[in-house]
């Protein structure tokens, strides 16, 4: 569809909408001290926090894949008793402010919290460590996986399982041959969009985990501290959590549902006899 | 209400009245664009303090507007960078209440005070533990042990940089688990139990209640953090802005401040 | 042997019982929401009956009653579902298709492939193996789907409306292939198409409602229909009557004699083809023939004929005698037949 085929103020609100979004990343590119952008970014606590972040962004994606496929399954390919109600509560951390989810987490892993105070006895401490900080993560990621799987698994229906499991699959080769192939697009996107989610995660990091250099300091948290003393080097660290964002969600872009898979090589289709 | 704090506080009236009248008279000689056209004390005001200000700067705003009738004290609480951030990027303030020195220099030197800044307050630090002290604390020192989880701010911030001070007096060096940008991050470590010790202003002890325990550090004595107070040219009712300066550095706003555990400046 | 059928399904008003031989393929035909789709699905295993029985070659598929509930898997029950539209695996190419059912059984990916590349060529397609489905057209897709069902070697092959989502010009190929892989195995074949069920079926079953109005070896529920379904089904006029003493009184008012003596205690049903009704102004009835006064309900155009619809009966007219006769909806005329061109059974 192109421009010409919607009323003209559609358009010119969404180029305002457009720029709502883009403006404030431009004005933070223009405030970047570029004589010092190298050292500021490559200094020791920065590379610590960005070697941090990604550390721990990275684990965080994965143990959100690694319970978030269940849960996506579970809510698109079962029926039960208030399952409204669980998908709600499971995509609280949505609407949650992030500092409550820390707080959250806090009263349940923290060492006087629900599960943690029997940790701790076990001898494991969560909070301070870089442990609380992918927690912390995987709390507000998680929801992006799992609303994103959920949504296409409805969306590619149940027929194609269907016909496997008439072709004499069970249920785990059913699952790994066709229900998995079939919204990997989607699995890629959704964990993308969770990366990106734990990449900027502040809130309930702090209120949970703490900042320490190296432990528990990721970048969003460095860059809150540096702009007390050195904006310049706060900005300059904004600019690389926004180059990564953008990184991120392109790649995710670049991921197309299978429906729209063009042919890889385009043959004309033509009748057999 | 004790009889003898509401004749100091009249009296605090009626000098505030004086000194207003003289400012704003000041003011309207200066002419600018924020210049108060009636020179009264009156309107409204809008006071960006310090976060560690609090409770103290709640009640008095209170006072002040009952001292003033007409006048309403809008106050918007932040770490004192913050709201340098956004005084210096043109929100719209009267007053600004720092909890340093540093953060009121980069409002001056960005021209933006009205007059000189008036030192009200000082803060100093404790060790907060929680109420049943798990760590079984009793000094600095203590906080230092190996296992003993203690949170400090981080050097950055005035509360951090004010720790580093205390711990170089004490000879102490701490390792502390977690370095928070506010000291109010700090204190949410040790009264959720999650840290066994944290170094907090001596008025966060206070503020907290029975949620944290104070232990007092002798270091920590010559470690003094002195507040800043001023009006600011950009606000439209300089005169109230000068009024209440002057009500926080008078003997009623220091009433109220050494109440919450502030030293005189 | 063969295939047994009875089950109920009470959230669907469904309650049908048959019994299908070993090789026979059976054809399903009936209005929307009849219970077609819900016999297959219920065969297949992706739907739980309320209650019913139903075995394949011996094996059950379910048994659900009072105090008993055993319903076999689908990938247990040897049984293939090939449906409207191809529903081949986007992610994989038209072999793995086909090698899917041979490879889920427990078959080496070799042997699979081998089997596949069989199938394959058998339905005409063995060039295209390489392709993704989305690179096939539609009736190129459906001939990958039906290798791909029967290379999983069903005891019973499950179609619904195979060809009903193909071009009219691909069909007729597809149809042909179906014809020639449903020969001696046992299939169900649901389908709006009497075509599909004269070509491809041994024998019919009619549902309405959730039930079997009609059912019987496809040329005979075909020639002589006993519901008005089946009777537009087999393209045939159907009028429900009572013997007489001299033959045959139908509801419309038409009387047929009959040399051959017709039961008296029974309904009857008189069937006559649409072309053999002729129609005329003038009441005269020549022997050998009967005719009814009616009002014209209504005229449709049908390609090179004329049909008209009047006193419960269709009459394919040529176009020059419906101009040169006048006839216009809510005229009045006769029709009739040659009492040689209707055929009278008992209902």
């Amino acid at each position: 569809m192109n421009a010409g085929s919607l009323p003209r103020w559609v358009v010119a609100l969404a180029a305002v909408g457009g720029l709502f979004v883009v403006l404030p990343v431009v004005a933070l590119a223009l405030r970047v001290d570029w004589a010092r952008f190298v050292p500021l970014v490559t200094s020791d606590s920065a590379q610590a926090a960005l070697l941090l972040s990604l550390r721990t962004s990275l684990t965080a994606t994965a143990l959100c894949v690694l319970v978030g496929v269940p849960m996506a399954l579970v809510l698109a390919r079962t029926a039960f008793r208030g399952q409204r109600l669980v998908r709600s509560l499971v995509l609280l951390p949505l609407v949650l402010p992030p500092v409550v989810g820390g707080i959250a987490l806090l009263y349940t892993f923290g060492r006087r919290g629900l599960l943690g105070s029997s940790l701790s006895a076990a001898g494991i401490d969560i909070a301070f460590s870089t442990a609380a900080v992918v927690m912390s993560q995987a709390f507000v990621a998680l929801p992006f996986l799992v609303l994103s799987l959920e949504g296409a698994l409805r969306s590619v229906g149940t027929r194609y399982e269907a016909v496997g499991s008439t072709l004499g699959a069970g249920r785990w080769t059913v699952l790994r041959r066709i229900t998995l192939p079939l919204v990997l697009p989607a699995l890629v996107s959704g964990a993308v969009l969770s990366f990106a989610r734990a990449l900027g995660e502040f809130g309930a990091t702090l209120t949970f985990a703490g900042s320490l250099e190296g432990t528990t300091r990721t970048l969003p948290l460095e860059v809150y501290l540096q702009r007390e003393t050195d904006p310049d080097a706060a900005v300059a660290l904004s600019l690389i959590l926004v180059v990564v964002a953008v990184a991120v969600v392109g790649v995710a872009h670049r991921v197309r549902p299978l429906g729209s898979t063009a042919p890889s090589s385009p043959r004309p289709v033509r009748e057999v006899r | 209400m004790p009889s003898s704090h509401r004749c100091a506080l009249a009296l605090a009236a009626v000098v505030l009245l004086t000194t207003a009248c003289a400012t704003g008279g000041q003011d309207a000689g200066s002419g600018g664009p924020g210049a108060d056209p009636t020179g009264a004390v009156d309107g409204r005001i809008t006071v960006f303090a310090a976060a560690s200000l609090k409770d103290a700067f709640t009640e008095l705003a209170g006072e002040f507007e009952q001292a003033h009738p007409g006048t309403r004290v809008a106050l918007n609480f932040a770490g004192s960078s913050d709201l340098v951030t956004q005084i210096t990027e043109g929100a719209p303030a009267d007053v600004f209440a720092s909890a340093d020195a540093k953060n009121m220099a980069k409002v001056e030197d960005a021209g933006l005070l009205a007059g000189d800044a008036v030192d009200f307050a000082t803060n100093t630090l404790q060790l907060a533990v929680p109420p049943d002290n798990p760590a079984g604390i009793a000094s600095l020192a203590d906080a230092a042990d190996p296992g003993v989880k203690t949170v400090v701010c981080a050097a950055q911030v005035p509360c951090g940089a004010a720790a580093a001070a205390v711990e170089r007096a004490a000879g102490v060096d701490l390792a502390p688990v977690s370095e928070e940008s506010s000291v109010t991050d700090v204190l949410g470590k040790v009264t959720s139990g999650e840290a066994d010790a944290g170094l907090v202003y001596v008025t966060d002890v206070r503020a907290a209640g029975d949620a944290v325990r104070g232990i007092g550090i002798p270091e920590a004595v010559g470690v003094v953090n002195t507040y800043p107070i001023a009006a600011l040219t950009d606000g439209a009712e300089a005169a109230t802005a000068q009024a209440f300066v002057d009500f926080v550095a008078g003997s009623g706003g220091q009433a109220v401040l050494g109440a919450a555990g502030f030293g005189a400046p | 042997m063969g295939l047994a059928f009875s089950a109920t399904l009470a959230a669907r008003g469904f309650d049908v019982s048959f019994e299908l031989a070993p090789g026979e393929t059976l054809a399903v035909l009936g209005p929307n929401g009849a219970g077609k789709s819900t016999l297959l699905t219920l065969l297949a295993g992706l739907l739980d009956p309320t209650s019913g029985r139903a075995t394949l070659d011996g094996a059950v598929l379910f048994d659900v009653g009072a105090g008993r509930r055993l319903v076999t898997e689908p990938r247990h029950r040897g049984v293939a579902l090939l449906a409207q539209e191809a529903l081949l695996f986007p992610h994989l190419t038209a072999l793995e298709n086909v090698a899917f059912g041979p490879r889920s059984r427990g078959e080496h990916r070799a042997a699979a492939r081998a089997r596949a590349l069989d199938w394959l060529g058998r339905v005409g397609v063995e060039d295209l193996a390489r392709r993704r489905p989305a690179e096939l057209s539609g009736g190129q897709a459906q001939r990958v789907a039906i290798a791909r069902a029967l290379a999983a070697d069903p005891s019973l092959l499950l179609l619904d409306e195979p060809l009903a989502a193909l071009d009219v010009a691909v069909a007729p190929a597809v149809r042909t292939l179906l014809r020639e892989v449903l020969t001696g195995r046992s299939a169900v074949i649901v389908t709006h198409d009497p075509l599909d069920a004269f070509l491809l079926a041994d024998r019919v079953l009619i549902l309405d409602g959730g039930r079997i109005v009609e059912s019987g070896a496809t040329a005979e529920v075909l020639t002589r229909p006993v519901t008005a379904f089946g009777a537009r089904l087999a393209g045939l006029n159907l009028v429900h009557g009572r013997a007489t003493a001299s033959g045959f009184a139908a509801d419309n008012g038409l009387e047929v004699p009959s040399a051959a003596p017709l039961p008296a205690d029974r309904r009857l049903a008189l069937t006559v083809r649409p072309g053999s009704v002729t129609v005329s102004r003038s009441p005269d009835t020549p022997p050998g023939t009967s005719r009814v006064g009616a009002e014209v309900d209504d005229v449709e155009h049908r390609g090179d004929v004329v049909r008209v619809h009047a006193a419960g009966l269709v009459a394919d007219v040529a176009p020059a005698d419906v101009v040169a006769l006048g006839i216009t909806p809510g005229m009045r005329l006769f029709v009739g037949f040659r009492h040689e061109d209707a055929s009278i059974y008992p209902l």
